[in-house]
């Protein structure tokens, strides 16, 4: 995959969140320089994601999982069912320790992580998120409460989301490791809703996310809801994670 | 990929990762801006700031007395990324002193650092890359016998200088090299040292805070990228400060302490936030204790935890590190995001009740709880004072355990410890003695498996719907193995106490 050819930016702008004057000449000297591409040049055309099928992410490449996406398969929607949990759905629950010696930079074990995805959950939720003999999900969307991901460092958690075929999780805040893991992977979008939307949707609802105007539609109910800003980490999420994303804006070498 | 192979590094200096050699050059030649000249672990452990000279001409903001007050992980990372200053919320790359992983996140992230880094590329330091198998050891599953096969291939390869290998699964003590828990053998080895930053692929890296330093847990794919670059981007986390004073009563311990905050700030209240500790109380502590308190911050959703060092974190590393170490403090005038008090000689032992560390109750309070087991172990509760404490209360009683008592060293040296120190006050008995003629089970191989529920074959995994206390650090639904079990996260005090009645019980019972 010819990476280089596809940079986001030509004209890459620095990134830091230090804007003290008295630095700037600290940042360009020392060898902590960041590129970014700017990102209101992100293709904003809409791609609907199928109800059932793969992410495309992980099709792109059927050798390597963590696919390196291209600027042409930019979602800006996602459309499909959402499976609903609660509050503080930790990482054990995703994916339980005894799967943990799936190696997830196995395309074979990857695939398989994809199958155990939330079978933690408690026996309360009558439905099942993979069914049996299956690797995927029907439903591409999670949406739960506060604190979703909290727990074991473990990146299988959002491998196994992003294996299984979700596209978004949308809770009402995260845990840190996991919202990190979901970006550095660029498995799955970690995006934070404004209020308790877990309580207002039900498993099997139709959904549909608008990345760029970060809202969120409940066809089944007929809502809409808003949804935070993805910012800074939409852009990496989309290139299929933080190696690609250096990639595509040329802060590493291209392979 | 092949122009990778050798040069897995930007060659330009101005691009995010630099290659060590820029990275030296750049720290000595031109960074005389910068106010606090560092102490760049990379070139000499020597160099340290209190020492150098002032090299050349300063900006004026930057000379002088500190001009920005700042917390300790704030100076930790200030320093590790070349910077006089940090504030929370500012992203930094850090240069990273340890990288430890184990055989549960080690191959995926060895998998993307050759993904990424090229099959044939080397680490970026193999002297400060710390592999420990821990997880499933003990397993006959074959898949988790094959990651700790690629774990030793891989440090075979490149030629890593600390990884504790195990071979013979039958017998641990055939074993030389292998250590165990790796929260526990890092401190043990001399790996956590007061102002470095260590990472690493497990949630409760925190636990090395305890020495003063910043450490955290990451996942594969940023594991991958330190192996490879050494670097890492953070962002400065601010802090919440636990003020801790009054005299400890002897039927507490720190897990007490930490259940008392996770309580009271919930499984959320410090995500994205530092937690530093201190009073007199924590002063008090032993590093054990230290560890105890700094593991489960990432309960509370911390990102690090931290306990200024002092002297019994220099006792406590006199034999086990040669590395030179310069530890930093939070300045007086150190802004933090909050302080909590506590007045540690009115709290009484707690538990956390399932399903969550910040279902804390008192360990009285759930008297009528009836429980089917005991587990003491982990990297929370399975150190040699762990073992001690409960030891303690076994002694006290004199009777027998009412329920399975299930212990699993941390590591080799706990293990050896239980079986070899004398218990005080015993009379001259091991841990390993009084816990025989309680009844308990016999001390099992070091490793962590049960705490997480590991393999089926897991020794003292929770395959039946059955309650448990536990000297853990999380008790979410399924956590031990099955997912109807029932957890309550204690003391080795109260655990044992529990064990010796068949409910959760107060220690008091029996120390009193």
């Amino acid at each position: 995959m010819a990476a280089s050819s596809l940079s986001l930016s030509p004209n890459p702008t620095t990134f830091t969140t230090s804007t003290k004057p008295s630095f700037s000449p600290a940042f360009h000297t020392a060898p902590h320089f960041i590129k970014f591409p700017n990102t209101s040049q992100t293709p904003t055309h809409i791609i609907v994601k199928p109800l059932t099928t793969h992410s495309p992410r992980a099709s792109l490449s059927p050798i390597i999982p963590r696919a390196t996406a291209t600027p042409s398969t930019t979602q800006t929607t996602f459309h499909g069912l959402c499976y609903v949990v609660g509050d503080n759905i930790d990482t054990d629950q995703i994916i339980p320790a005894e799967y943990l010696t799936l190696v997830p930079s196995n395309p074979a074990e990857y695939e398989k992580l994809g199958s155990y995805a939330l079978i933690g959950l408690p026996s309360s939720y009558t439905t099942r998120f993979v069914e049996p003999n299956e690797n995927k999900t029907k439903y591409s969307i999670v949406i739960g409460g506060y604190n979703f991901g909290c727990g074991s460092s473990r990146e299988h958690a959002p491998v196994a989301l992003g294996a299984a075929g979700v596209a978004a999780v949308v809770a009402e805040s995260y845990a840190r490791i996991f919202f990190r893991n979901s970006v550095a992977t660029g498995e799955v979008y970690p995006l934070e809703s404004e209020g308790r939307i877990c309580e207002e949707c039900r498993t099997g609802d139709t959904i549909t996310i608008e990345l760029t105007e970060s809202r969120l539609i409940n066809h089944t109910t007929g809502k809409e809801y808003k949804l935070k800003p993805i910012g800074d980490a939409g852009p990496v999420i989309e290139a299929g994670g933080i190696f690609a994303y250096a990639r595509n804006t040329g802060m590493i070498p291209t392979k | 990929m092949n122009s990778m192979a050798s040069s897995p590094i930007a060659p330009n200096p101005a691009s995010f990762i630099s290659n060590k050699k820029d990275l030296g050059f750049i720290a000595f030649s031109t960074s005389s801006q910068f106010s606090i000249p560092k102490c760049n672990r990379r070139i000499s452990k020597k160099i340290c700031s209190v020492m150098a000279p002032q090299q050349s001409e300063r900006r004026p903001s930057t000379t002088g007395s500190v001009k920005t007050a700042m917390t300790m992980t704030e100076k930790i990372l200030a320093r590790a990324s070349e910077k006089s200053q940090l504030s929370p919320g500012e992203n930094t790359w850090v240069n990273i002193d340890v990288l430890m992983t184990h055989d549960v996140c080690g191959p995926g992230s060895i998998g993307i650092f050759k993904k990424e880094f090229g099959q044939n590329a080397k680490v970026w330091d193999r002297e400060k890359i710390v592999i420990i198998p821990d997880h499933y050891i003990f397993t006959s599953d074959e898949r988790a016998n094959r990651n700790v096969d690629i774990l030793r291939d891989f440090c075979m390869e490149q030629n890593i200088k600390y990884f504790y290998d195990i071979k013979d699964l039958s017998d641990f003590k055939a074993n030389p090299d292998y250590k165990g828990v790796c929260h526990i053998a890092l401190a043990q080895e001399g790996h956590c040292r007061p102002g470095e930053v260590l990472l690493g692929t497990d949630s409760h890296t925190c636990t090395a805070g305890a020495f003063g330093q910043f450490a955290t847990g990451i996942g594969n794919t940023d594991a991958g990228f330190v192996l490879g670059a050494g670097k890492l981007l953070l962002k400065v986390p601010p802090t919440l400060r636990f003020v801790m004073d009054g005299e400890m009563p002897n039927y507490l311990l720190a897990k007490d302490l930490i259940l008392q905050i996770i309580g009271e700030i919930s499984v959320s209240g410090a995500t994205y936030k530092s937690m530093e500790f201190v009073g007199t109380t924590v002063e008090s502590l032993t590093m054990e204790e230290r560890m105890t308190l700094c593991n489960m911050v990432v309960e509370a959703g911390g990102k690090n935890g931290v306990v200024p060092a002092d002297s019994t974190t220099f006792k406590y590393l006199e034999d086990k590190t040669s590395m030179a170490y310069e530890p930093v403090y939070s300045d007086e005038q150190a802004r933090f995001l909050s302080e909590y008090r506590f007045d540690v000689s009115k709290l009484e032992p707690l538990v956390a009740k399932p399903h969550s560390p910040d279902n804390r109750a008192l360990a009285r309070e759930c008297k009528d709880v009836k429980i089917d087991r005991v587990y003491i172990g982990s990297c929370t509760g399975g150190k040699t004072e762990d073992f001690m404490a409960a030891a303690k209360v076994f002694l006290a009683s004199g009777k027998k355990v009412k329920v399975p008592t299930f212990l699993v060293p941390a590591t080799q040296k706990v293990w050896m410890d239980v079986y070899g120190l004398p218990v005080p006050g015993s009379g001259g008995k091991t841990c390993s003695q009084i816990f025989e003629e309680a009844g308990c089970d016999t001390p099992a191989s070091p490793n962590c498996g049960a705490c997480l529920g590991g393999p089926k074959d897991t020794y003292a995994r929770m395959n039946e719907p059955t309650v448990c206390v536990s000297t853990t650090n999380r008790n979410f639904p399924g956590r031990m193995g099955h997912k109807e079990g029932q957890i309550y996260l204690a003391s080795p005090f109260t655990a044992a106490a529990s064990a010796l009645t068949g409910y959760v019980t107060d220690p008091r019972e029996f120390l009193q």
